[in-house]
């Protein structure tokens, strides 16, 4: 009786093996590289506004600092979305014709709230707070990138666990002076490593483990 | 299969991601606003909002403005002023006070210049009050700078005022010597007395 495999059957079999490993793992890896992708943390996602505010020209062209328009950044978890009084200290008399301040005339005139869409949004199981990071000297930029180059809000941080945590781990990688917090395009005066080191023990940041304890952000 | 199982991942995802709470202005479905941080019911004060001391809050005592800082003048208030002043008044004033800021160069109503003389020789407390009242054509600023802040930015513009009418006595040892060598002073100072730059 003929043999129903070939002698080279068993090299076939033995690939054919190793193949499923690779292709299992393959997987996996794709899907923890895919965890990570701007597609499902929705990062760089374009959001549709009710009105075209773009940080390019206030903060970019202008120069206004975030926390004339953001004031509870520095006193509160929340950072505040400004108001349409805010708008209208400016535009109640420039660019009074501009069609796309519009809702911004109809919402002073009516009372009648602006509805801004959420760009960034933690799960509500994360406690996120604004102010301790603003007071120990983390800047806008280092979440929210280079806001004053942005026509329209990105998100360009992932949000995820362990993003939080690759910098709570570290801080020093990413601490500047307090009088820097809203700067855009902050460049350190030297070494960050060592100017981090320093400004970590003069603001007396927490500790590591503090910092990574689960009950710090999940309480 | 690989899709599929992502997407299944995925979508198990958002339940306990939007729990039944309020988040700071998210809209509200049961009233008719939609906000749901609800106004103040008139006639109510909220606990710890109560204006008594009228000098600090408003700037006035029987609507003459304050002429003395109800505070200690130290170099933190300053400090803390000029910061304030920088974020809040700087778009139409300018650094220096002049009142040439950047959106009063795009067509806002000339704001007033800080070293004006009837504007140096007013009370301090004048200050306070136009940032709680707004002025003519400019806005108040009392939701956005809280009462302290008001005072220390009053503070600033005194002294914004002052280095006009400095003179080389009033420059400290170190930096007079630069002076007086033809050196340029440190940017940081020449930024602060606001007597050099022009914006
Ligand atoms: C003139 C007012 C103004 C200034 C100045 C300003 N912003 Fe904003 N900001 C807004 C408004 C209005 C929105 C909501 C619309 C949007 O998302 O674009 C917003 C949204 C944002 C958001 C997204 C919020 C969300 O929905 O997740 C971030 C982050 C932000 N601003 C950061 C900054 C930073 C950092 C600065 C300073 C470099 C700054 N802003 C300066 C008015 C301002
Ligand atoms: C401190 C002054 C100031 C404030 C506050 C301010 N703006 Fe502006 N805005 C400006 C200036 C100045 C320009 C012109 C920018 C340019 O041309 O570079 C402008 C331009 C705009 C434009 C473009 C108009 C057009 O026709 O192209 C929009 C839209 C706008 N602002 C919306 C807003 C909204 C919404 C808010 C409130 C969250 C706001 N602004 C608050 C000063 C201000
Ligand atoms: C440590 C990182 C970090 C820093 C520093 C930071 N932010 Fe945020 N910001 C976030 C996160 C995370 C959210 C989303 C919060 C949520 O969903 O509850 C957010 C949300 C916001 C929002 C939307 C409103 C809100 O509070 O949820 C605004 C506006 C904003 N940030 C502005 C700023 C400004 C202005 C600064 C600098 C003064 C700043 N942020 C500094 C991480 C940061
Ligand atoms: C770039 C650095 C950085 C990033 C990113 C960052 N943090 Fe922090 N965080 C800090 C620093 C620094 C402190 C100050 C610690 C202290 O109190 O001394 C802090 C403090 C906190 C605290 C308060 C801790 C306490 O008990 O006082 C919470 C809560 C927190 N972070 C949550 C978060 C969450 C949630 C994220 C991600 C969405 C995040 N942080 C991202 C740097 C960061
Ligand atoms: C620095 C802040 C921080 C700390 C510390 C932290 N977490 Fe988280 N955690 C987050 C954030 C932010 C998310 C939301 C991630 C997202 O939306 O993808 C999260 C999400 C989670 C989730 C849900 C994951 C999902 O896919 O829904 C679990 C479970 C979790 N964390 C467990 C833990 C445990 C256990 C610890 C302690 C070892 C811990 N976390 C410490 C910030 C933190
Ligand atoms: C949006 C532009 C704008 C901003 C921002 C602004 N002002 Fe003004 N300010 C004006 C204008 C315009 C006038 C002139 C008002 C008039 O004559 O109708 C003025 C006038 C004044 C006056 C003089 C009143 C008088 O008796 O002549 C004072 C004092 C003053 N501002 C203080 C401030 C302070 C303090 C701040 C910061 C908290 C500030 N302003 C921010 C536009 C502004």
């Amino acid at each position: 009786m003929s043999q129903i495999f070939p002698k080279s059957a068993n090299a076939w079999a033995r690939f054919s093996l190793f193949g499923l490993l690779l292709l299992i793992a393959l997987g996996g890896w794709s899907i923890l590289l895919l965890q990570r992708s701007d597609f499902v943390t929705a990062a760089r996602a374009h959001v549709q506004q009710p009105i075209q505010f773009s940080h390019l020209h206030h903060v970019g062209g202008e120069g206004f600092d975030c926390r004339y328009c953001h004031t509870s950044v520095e006193e509160s978890a929340f950072a505040n979305v400004p108001s349409t009084k805010i708008c209208m200290n400016c535009h109640s008399q420039i660019w009074l014709e501009s069609p796309y301040l519009e809702p911004v005339r109809e919402s002073f005139k009516t009372g009648q709230s602006l509805e801004w869409i959420r760009v960034h949004d933690l799960p509500d199981f994360v406690y996120f707070n604004h102010s301790i990071h603003v007071n120990k000297g983390v800047g806008c930029e280092t979440c929210h990138g280079r806001v004053d180059q942005m026509p329209a809000m990105q998100q360009v941080a992932s949000l995820q666990m362990e993003w939080c945590l690759d910098c709570h781990r570290n801080p020093e990688q990413y601490l500047r002076p307090r009088a820097q917090v809203t700067a855009m395009g902050y460049v350190p005066e030297g070494d960050q490593l060592e100017i981090g080191r320093r400004l970590k023990q003069e603001y007396k940041v927490l500790d590591a483990q503090t910092l990574t304890s689960c009950s710090t952000c999940h309480r | 299969m690989l899709v599929g199982l992502v997407m299944a991942g995925a979508a198990c995802r958002q339940d306990m991601h939007d729990a039944p709470r309020f988040e700071p202005l998210e809209e509200s479905d049961f009233f008719r606003d939609k906000r749901s941080a609800r106004p103040l019911l008139e006639g109510t004060v909220a606990r710890g909002h109560l204006r008594a001391e009228e000098a600090f809050y408003t700037g006035k005592v029987n609507n003459q403005p304050v002429v003395e800082l109800p505070m200690p003048l130290t170099r933190d208030l300053l400090e803390r002023g000029r910061e304030r002043f920088n974020i809040y008044c700087s778009p139409c004033h300018g650094h220096t006070g002049e009142g040439q800021g950047m959106v009063v160069r795009r067509g806002f109503k000339q704001a007033a210049s800080f070293h004006d003389p009837r504007l140096r020789g007013i009370a301090i407390g004048y200050f306070v009050d136009v940032m709680t009242n707004g002025f003519g054509q400019m806005p108040d600023y009392r939701t956005q700078v809280a009462p302290r802040d008001r005072w220390a930015i009053a503070a600033y513009i005194r002294a914004l005022q002052l280095s006009r009418s400095a003179t080389v006595d009033d420059v400290p040892g170190e930096e007079r010597r630069k002076l007086e060598t033809g050196g340029t002073p440190g940017a940081s100072t020449s930024d602060e007395e606001g007597s050099t730059s022009h914006e």
